[in-house]
């Protein structure tokens, strides 16, 4: 944290609007930012906080918007004027933009360009902004690599971004903003799109490499344990206006707007928070038989490679899983993206095929069913999607969309009978009556969460699998279909299996946990033991990335785990078996095996 | 080893086209006995020429012993021309592939550009130029287009050549076929700036609805690419405004485009028959509509394998032309 006062940047009353609009979007905002201080600026999706980092930069003048008044000074080094970035010209603007400002975006998946070089997308700011300095591009950019600490910078330098991982890409990212020494970087939800382990790599990078070069960071997130981690002074943004300002601590300690302190509820506090459900319920369950039997569940897929596209070896999606499921039980499947989790959950639904293992729902013989009754059986086993804005038809009425699985069963009424029972269904999961007729696209995202949760309710299925069920929605929404799923599990004795990657929605509904890693389970056990006594290596990896939730908690995280290779072997590979520990009743980890 | 996977690939496609057409040839009317033998001629004589044609078997048999012959490069003897099918295409394909591939570059020239420009700037006064013009492009029928510049050029102002390949007496021994190229190597200059006056309108013609198509799938293309995070990142690092259109928009648009240039090569061949008829182009599309006039059928099914050739060994050429576009695809 700094106290020495060199300003870089002064937003002062900033209006900006959109194409013919007159209403602005972003409304009399005032920012500061000095030399070496990180900047975090904080809100719900569509409060203006990425509109107005990217009117700084001007790149709102290429998306219909326009600054109708305030002024944005970028301060020089010394006592010279500052400049007004906001009465700038395109030419002028370009000379800052990459330079003295540079920015770094959300997805790196997307922002980088997909047919271009690493290295040719690295160099293209030196060659824009640097056309005379000694150093070669080529040489500047691969010492760059090194300072984001990518792996065999020489080699990514002539990679595409495709051969890259998330992390990796952000990375290059952070490199490319960084290659000029610019004064400000602008990181604008940088970590939202990666995983939790990745997410605290990234975010000591960016700490680290601020304290190294003295630049000005404004960081840009909704997540209030990523500011925790990384900010030294906090704005917060609602409806196109700062609401508040001030140190990261006093922000958190003594929140004085009434928002702050809803985003501060709202967000799931990891090992701070109670749980929501009763787990004695659960308890008592377990003495019945289970509702889904798992054991020694495989799904490989083929891994081809050369000319002629041969079948040389087998990426272990899932390898060797067995649980139980329990009526009324929550069991949520933990893991880094590519662990497997949603690959188990569409083996069990049979949307792809698993290779070996056995799968009871019901005492019915998941894996063996054809035809009718695989469709019967699916009745009782149904799914909700991460995203609810791609997992509903934009041409289906809600109506369609919850008669289609009774329709696809030949068990659809349209008279009265039939229209209470749609009319039942939407009050079950808190949608207003007359929503039946109405379109996907007239919902909120967390609305069309609901649709899809009473679309799988439908059939009243047994078990339920919720594959990342909030993490694409704003903290508040989350909180509120949380509760909704604890419900339905309590009412309907619905067994769930809750796939996600945030350990603090996890902490609030899993009764036990499964944690995945390279297709295998290493580590599973009832929630609280597993979350506060995590045995195997991996957990407590998982569970360390995960972002404080207080910026008085912060501590340097130990980045030299390995890198997750993925879980490719040869065909017919004998698998090690595992060898499982012990920790407590119920509490158990492997400790060997798994590896060919 | 992909090449030769795909070649192979495409023998079950020309047996499934040639099958086709031999069986629309059994349904067509007319018999090419009666179009080609004189009025006089006697049942007797009819039915000789029928069996030494061939004609006479059954259908089946003849389908059979043509792809027999196809095997081994004999696809028969025209009836109406009396010479090898081969003979025939070998001698007439250059002219259309020169005045296909020339009519593809005025397509190519003026489309992309016309797109870029109006996807660049879209709902500008450009954009609304640029729809226009290839609107016009894509709904102008081609004869009409070909009648109407014949009147204006060759008609009327004189400047150009109605129709033909060659002007008469000009003496270009043939080594490839190609004028242009034969010109080139024979260091005939006069015959090659006489072959492009030649090429000039019938390539205009038979460009100008790929033209028009290409035109507007770039535009599409180039406002979507405008749209794309990596735009962003492109204008954040302080690139100019033509930089982020041609080196990060325009690469990742020609995917796209490329597509709609193998696909629209099909419409061009078969606007082929009728721009070369129009101008008198000695191709394979005019040869195409004698020969079907004669039901010369030797010849037809010999010219549509062709035809069928030429579009699959395009689309391979497309294909190939991916890899170098986008490194995420490859060749597999």
């Amino acid at each position: 944290m700094t106290t020495l006062k060199d300003p870089l940047l002064d937003i002062e009353n900033l209006n900006v609007c959109f194409g013919g609009d007159r209403r602005p979007v972003v409304q009399d905002v005032s920012l500061s930012l000095s030399r070496g201080e990180i900047l975090a600026l904080v809100g719900e999706s569509g409060s203006g906080k990425s509109v107005t980092v990217k009117s700084v930069m001007r790149l709102i003048d290429h998306q219909g918007g326009h600054i109708t008044a305030g002024r944005i000074l970028l301060h020089d080094r010394g006592p010279a004027e500052p400049a007004d970035l906001a009465r700038f010209g395109e030419r002028q603007m370009r000379r800052v933009r990459g330079s003295r400002i540079a920015m770094i975006f959300q997805d790196p998946m997307t922002s980088l360009n997909p047919v271009m070089t690493i290295g040719h997308q690295l160099t293209e700011a030196i060659r824009e902004h640097r056309p005379d300095v000694g150093t070669p591009p080529k040489a500047r950019a691969i010492e760059m690599l090194e300072r984001v600490r990518l792996t065999d910078p020489m080699r990514r330098f002539d990679q595409y971004p495709h051969e890259l991982s998330g992390g990796m890409r952000q990375r290059v990212m952070i490199a490319m903003a960084l290659i000029c020494e610019p004064d400000i970087l602008i990181a604008d939800e940088p970590t939202t799109a990666l995983d939790v382990t990745v997410q605290a790599e990234i975010l000591q990078l960016i700490r680290s490499l601020q304290e190294q070069t003295g630049m000005g960071v404004l960081f840009i997130t909704h997540d209030m344990g990523v500011v925790a981690e990384v900010a030294d002074r906090v704005a917060v943004m609602l409806s196109g206006r700062v609401v508040e300002q001030g140190p990261v601590a006093r922000i958190f300690d003594a929140p004085e707007h009434a928002y702050t302190r809803k985003l501060l509820d709202a967000a799931p506090k990891f090992r701070t928070a109670g749980k929501l459900p009763d787990r004695l319920a659960a308890e008592r369950e377990r003495a019945e038989a289970p509702v889904l039997w798992v054991r020694h569940l495989s799904t490989r897929f083929p891994v081809r490679s050369g000319l002629l596209r041969r079948h040389r070896a087998n990426l272990h999606a899932v390898s060797d899983v067995s649980f139980d499921l329990h009526a009324g039980e929550t069991l949520a499947v933990i893991g880094e993206s590519g662990c497997g989790k949603s690959t188990l959950a569409k083996s069990l639904l049979r949307l792809v095929p698993a290779q070996e293992g056995q799968a009871y729902l019901a005492k019915q013989d998941l894996l063996g069913l054809e035809g009718d009754a695989l469709r019967a059986a699916r009745d009782n086993i149904q799914m909700v999607f991460q995203d609810p804005y791609a997992a509903l038809d934009p041409r289906m009425s809600v109506r369609q969309i919850l008669r289609e699985p009774l329709r696809i069963r030949g068990l659809h009424r349209t008279d009265a009978a039939g229209d209470a029972r749609l009319g039942a269904l939407i009050a079950r999961v808190g949608l207003p009556s007359d929503s039946l007729d109405r379109y996907p696209h007239q919902f909120s995202g967390g609305q069309r969460q609901r649709i899809c949760i009473a679309r799988a309710l439908t059939m009243q299925p047994k078990v339920l699998i919720a594959d990342e069920p909030v993490s694409a929605l704003d903290v508040a929404i989350q909180a509120q279909i949380l509760a909704l799923l604890a419900d339905l599990k309590r009412e309907q004795r619905l067994a769930l299996i809750f796939i996600s990657h945030d350990m603090a929605v996890v902490e609030r509904v899993a009764d036990r946990i499964l944690v995945m890693y390279r297709g295998m389970i290493v580590e599973e056990g009832p929630a609280e033991k597993v979350l506060a006594a995590p045995a195997h290596p991996y957990t407590r990896r998982l569970l360390e990335a995960v972002p404080v939730s207080h910026p008085g908690q912060r501590f340097i995280r130990d980045m030299s785990g390995p890198v997750t290779r993925a879980p490719i072997f040869p065909i017919g590979a004998q698998m090690q078996l595992p060898r499982w520990e012990m920790v407590s009743p119920g509490h158990r980890y492997c400790v060997e095996g798994g590896s060919a | 080893m992909y090449l030769s996977k795909r070649i192979l690939g495409a023998i079950p496609v020309l047996i499934v086209v040639a099958a086709v057409v031999f069986t629309l040839m059994q349904f067509a009317p007319g018999d090419a006995v009666n179009m080609l033998v004189s009025d006089e001629a006697s049942e007797a004589d009819k039915a000789a020429i029928r069996e030494a044609w061939g004609l006479d078997r059954p259908p089946l048999v003849q389908f059979l012993s043509f792809l027999g012959n196809a095997v081994t490069g004999d696809f028969g003897t025209s009836f109406k021309y009396k010479v090898p099918v081969m003979e025939l295409v070998m001698e007439k394909l250059p002219a259309t592939i020169e005045l296909a591939l020339a009519s593809t570059l005025v397509a190519v020239v003026i489309g992309i550009p016309l797109g870029v420009l109006a996807g660049a700037r879209p709902g500008s006064v450009w954009d609304s130029m640029a729809s226009a013009f290839s609107f016009a492009g894509i709904s102008m029928p081609n004869f009409w287009l070909g009648i109407l510049l014949i009147l204006l050029f060759a008609g009327q102002w004189h400047l150009l050549p109605s129709g033909g390949r060659t002007p008469w007496g000009l003496d270009l021994p043939r080594i490839t076929g190609f004028h242009l190229v034969d010109s080139v190597l024979q260091g005939r200059w006069d015959a090659f700036l006489s072959t492009l006056r030649y090429l000039a309108l019938p390539s205009i013609v038979m460009g100008t609805n790929m033209m028009g198509i290409i035109a507007q799938m770039t535009r599409a293309s180039v406002q979507e690419a405008l749209h794309e995070d990596y735009v962003v990142t492109a204008r954040a690092k302080g690139l100019s405004g033509q930089r982020v259109l041609w080196r990060h928009a325009f690469r990742n648009a020609l995917i796209g485009v490329v597509t709609i240039i193998g696909l629209e090569f099909g419409a061009l061949l078969s606007g082929a028959m009728i721009v070369e008829t129009v101008f008198a182009w000695p191709g394979i599309g005019s040869l195409l509509i004698q020969g079907i006039a004669a039901r010369d059928f030797p010849l037809i099914i010999g010219l549509v394998l062709v035809y069928t050739g030429l579009f699959i060994l395009v689309n391979l050429l497309i294909d190939l032309l991916y890899t170098l576009i986008d490194p995420r695809i490859r060749v597999s």
